[in-house]
């Protein structure tokens, strides 16, 4: 029972880090309607800034942080601009094979800088004991990311539905059109997205390469592939969406990797997608959207 | 003649003359060893490239889960071929029925995979044919199958429990892969490429090719002119899922070792590099980009750390040049100068309206 409630500790853990990157994906797939091979990719790139700023002696561990999420923040609007914006009419192929070439792009050049071997990377909170309550030992990291998205999940649910900024972004998602004729500026508003997104991702990366103390050009594909599974699961577009699919995402890979098979648990989270494509394709909290002629 | 009898005669022309000269070349030992041995890989990579052409460019639905189809050609047409080794001794015939058994997996598995994809699009369907290939992936890097006197023995944990130790032999396992017999000969893979290009092009003049272009190019108007949308893709995608196996099973049987770990993600983004840069939906395209892309590098090789890099570039450079608006303008009225004027032919008029969002 005690190491069924660690698993689950570690797993919903594990999801929020799944829910913190899904909120990128959705947000940009809400706004752009284009789903972002790279966001995976932004957090190897915060994980090596981090990396790097650490192991330069003068550099303390916040500012390292803070360095990282900046980086990915200037790097998520810079793609933006670069790539995608030329792309607003192009059709969805286009984008995606953009976005994938992207991706690409990031994770060579991370390969040429530092090599395909995984370095170790040193947790922010190396040196803080696990905590253990009823008999249940959970380490710093696990608490730091629970936590930490939450707040962050909070935050963002107040900034979206109180601010005008935030109010934008829904009407951007909304019908962009309809957004411009009321005075949004809407390439700002999708910049801004961007940002966000790319931020949270800068969050994300902090916890992961914490919790999961290695760091390669290969670190961002498989957990950005998995927060894309875990936005679809939520149904993608939805904010609070996102979170509760990460969050079950996480839970369910960990139960499995405990249960089932560790080697199988990736097999699992894909299969958990396709029936949920199957089942029902707009996700937990997805709407349904007919198509126009 | 009709124009695209004519130009997919061109196109088989000039990959098999091309391969006969090169095949005379390596004989003859002009070419070098370095070069002769990219032969076989890369009859491999245009059979997989024009394979993925036909889901990509001609059905226009993003696959990323390709090398998942070959993976399961590869291992089943591997399996069977170390079954048989000893039944059937010689190795051209081993290889075709490896061929046909492979095939036929892969098209199986098309057409399971198929049913709950294609009712998705877009972005959706490349997720999920993503997620497909790495099942597969991760499915076959658990494989442990044993041959003893008893018969098969499978599982998916490592020793496999009840085997007899006197005479039990790994078939596949696990991570290490299969170790297939090497029959692939640069000949079959000429005749299986030659094989493969005539079913994709005749496919693509066919009723279903023309559906598979009409739904690719307007789902809805498709659709409501009748055309049995679910039908046309699937073949489509089974087609090209049955070529990817084949590919496979030559894969298998021209290397020593087949680890699952080479059927990544990575594997799949590469053929599509090839279809993309050789442009969608053009075979012959697909076929000149795999030879030059995947020859270039292995030739210079002080490039080779760059390649990706490169590749990464092209293609969004390419994305960007072909569909944003600024760029789009400027080609139109590049083409619209009046040096182009002897080229233009001068009884087709130019299509108006009907440009749907």
């Amino acid at each position: 029972m005690m190491s069924f409630i660690s698993y689950l500790v570690n797993g919903i853990s594990l999801g929020s880090i799944y829910a913190l990157i899904a909120l990128g994906y959705t947000m940009v797939y809400g706004i752009a309607k284009m789903l972002n091979f790279a966001h995976g990719d932004i957090i190897m790139v915060g994980g090596f800034t981090i990396f790097t700023a650490m192991s330069t002696a003068w550099c303390p561990v916040w500012l390292s942080v803070i360095i990282g999420i900046v980086v990915c923040t200037v790097l998520g609007i810079v793609i933006e601009k670069v790539a995608y914006k030329p792309l607003r009419s192009a059709p969805p192929l286009a984008v995606l094979i953009t976005a994938i070439g992207v991706s690409y792009l990031l994770q060579n050049i991370a390969l040429l800088i530092f090599g395909s071997a995984s370095q170790s990377f040193t947790s922010v909170v190396k040196n803080v004991a696990p905590v253990t309550i009823g008999g249940v030992t959970i380490s710093m990291e696990t608490i730091i990311s629970i936590v930490v998205s939450l707040i962050i999940m909070v935050c963002l649910t107040l900034f979206i539905n109180k601010t005008k900024a935030g109010k934008a972004m829904l009407a951007v998602s909304e019908d962009k059109g309809a957004a411009q004729l009321m005075g949004i500026n809407v390439n700002a508003t999708i910049s801004l997205t961007f940002a966000i997104g790319s931020a949270l991702a800068g969050v994300a990366s902090v916890l992961l390469c914490s919790s999961y103390p290695q760091i390669s050009p290969y670190t961002g594909s498989m957990p950005g592939i998995k927060a894309f599974v875990a936005a679809v699961f939520g149904g993608i577009g939805s904010i609070p969406g996102a979170m509760i699919g990460g969050i079950l995402l996480g839970v369910i890979e960990n139960l499995s990797k405990a249960y089932i098979s560790s080697q199988l648990s990736d097999a699992i989270v894909f299969l958990v997608l396709i029936v949920v494509l199957i089942v029902k394709p707009t996700g937990i909290m997805g709407k349904k959207i007919n198509e126009k002629v | 003649m009709k124009k695209t009898t004519l130009n997919n005669i061109i196109t088989c022309g000039m990959v098999l003359v091309l391969f006969i000269v090169c095949g005379f070349l390596s004989s003859a030992g002009v070419l070098g060893s370095k070069l002769s041995g990219l032969l076989i890989p890369i009859g491999i990579y245009i059979i997989l490239s024009i394979s993925l052409n036909l889901t990509v460019g001609i059905l226009g639905e993003l696959s990323l889960g390709h090398a998942g189809f070959m993976c399961v050609g590869a291992y089943v047409g591997g399996v069977f071929s170390i079954l048989v080794q000893d039944v059937v001794t010689v190795s051209w015939l081993r290889i075709t029925l490896a061929i046909i058994v492979g095939g036929i997996a892969a098209a199986i598995f098309g057409i399971l995979i198929g049913i709950p994809v294609l009712r998705l699009r877009g972005d959706y369907l490349a997720i999920v044919t993503l997620g497909f290939g790495e099942i597969i992936k991760s499915i076959s890097n658990n494989i442990y199958l044993v041959k003893d006197v008893n018969g098969l023995h499978f599982s998916f944990a490592s020793p496999v429990s009840g085997t007899d130790a006197a005479t039990a032999v790994d078939i596949f396992k696990g991570a290490q892969g299969i170790k297939a017999p090497q029959d692939t000969t640069l000949l079959i893979v000429v005749i299986v490429l030659m094989i493969s290009l005539i079913v994709i092009m005749n496919l693509v003049d066919s009723k279903t090719g023309r559906a598979c272009m009409a739904i690719r190019d307007n789902y809805i108007a498709a659709q409501s002119v009748g055309i049995n949308v679910t039908k046309y893709r699937l073949v489509a995608f089974v087609v090209s899922a049955a070529i990817a196996g084949v590919a496979g099973v030559l894969y298998s049987h021209s290397l020593a070792v087949l680890a699952p770990k080479k059927f990544d993600y990575n594997l799949s983004i590469l053929i599509l590099v090839f279809v993309v840069l050789g442009g969608l939906g053009s075979m012959r395209g697909s076929i000149i980009a795999t030879i030059v892309l995947y020859a270039l590098p292995e030739i210079f090789r002080e490039v080779g750390d760059y390649r990706m890099l490169i590749y990464a570039i092209v293609l969004i450079a390419m994305m960007i040049f072909k569909n944003a608006p600024y760029f789009k303008d400027l080609f139109e009225k590049f083409k619209a100068l009046p040096v182009f004027d002897k080229f233009r032919s001068k009884n087709k008029v130019k299509a108006v309206g009907g440009e749907s969002k």
